[in-house]
């Protein structure tokens, strides 16, 4: 995997995942990316060789949204929510839950979008409800084998990229 | 293999702000429990509370001298917590890198297109 350096991860409080990434479009865009599920379902993917099937935003105040993922084997990890605040394009506020229950409660993800020359800097704040539940996610994608494999990810680019070109 | 319970030592000891004052001091060489008191504003009890947090997530070792006991940092398990979130990392970024191209696929239908009003 080579080690782009693009996007930030840091742990700020006991409670709390910070990302920011810059995106090369315009607020607008980005928010749709994050709001439209055709466009949600082309890139929040899993890991290699998982698709994510259904994705559903009831996108209003109290709204709520539903994400499965699934793999070739049938295995399912399904994660829903309700949306807490919408400011187009600026700010996305909604819970968090994953079916599986192997963490307790509900996080909130706070997306804060700020764009500057036609760029869009996208931090993604995740607030758990302790420090174990952070801490038993940031373990997670090796425990549950969700991002095992980065090995193959280029072939995971490639494929997404002839895929969009096909359709 | 990295164990489960280490590794939550380990986060949580970071969680703290001035725990993690101490391991950028103690990255520049080893140091007593008298050394880190001063830059710190804090009472000697209050520091020795943090390195026993730190010790305990093994994060820094104590010397054997029993009036100084220097404390030293111990690079692995720092090491094995930014493992884990590198990997995290990389987890967003391969799905941060669809979207990049998504977002180029946007702008270009945005510059055919006449847009539509909303």
């Amino acid at each position: 995997m080579t080690n782009t350096g693009k996007l930030k991860v840091t742990t700020p409080t006991d409670r709390e995942i910070v990302m920011t990434r810059d995106f090369d479009a315009p607020r607008r865009l980005v928010f749709d990316a994050l709001t439209k599920p055709e466009l949600l379902q082309q890139w929040l993917l899993g890991p290699p060789g998982w698709t994510m099937p259904v994705c559903e935003i009831d996108l209003r105040v109290g709204g709520a949204y539903r994400y499965l993922w699934r793999n070739a084997d049938g295995a399912e990890m399904g994660m829903r929510g309700v949306l807490r605040e919408i400011v187009v394009p600026e700010r996305l506020v909604a819970t968090e839950k994953f079916d599986q229950p192997w963490y307790p409660g509900e996080a909130i993800a706070t997306n804060v979008l700020v764009e500057q020359g036609g760029r869009t800097t996208l931090t993604l704040t995740v607030r758990y409800e302790s420090r174990e539940t952070r801490d038993a996610v940031l373990k997670t994608p090796m425990d549950k084998g969700v991002a095992a494999g980065y090995d193959r990810l280029e072939e995971l680019l490639a494929d997404g990229m002839e895929r969009r070109a096909e359709s | 293999m990295i164990s489960s319970q280490r590794l939550d030592a380990t986060f949580a000891a970071l969680a703290d702000p001035t725990r993690r004052a101490i391991l950028a001091r103690l990255a520049s060489g080893e140091a007593s429990v008298t050394q880190l008191v001063e830059p710190f504003a804090m009472t000697q009890p209050a520091i020795s509370k943090h390195l026993k947090v730190l010790e305990h997530a093994g994060l820094i070792s104590r010397g054997r001298d029993a009036q100084r006991r220097p404390c030293r940092l111990e690079a692995k398990p720092l090491a094995d917590a930014t493992e884990w979130l590198e990997r995290y990392r990389q987890f967003w970024e391969a799905r941060f890198e669809h979207l990049d191209a998504l977002l180029d696929e946007m702008k270009n239908k945005g510059k055919k297109r006449v847009r539509k009003k909303p």
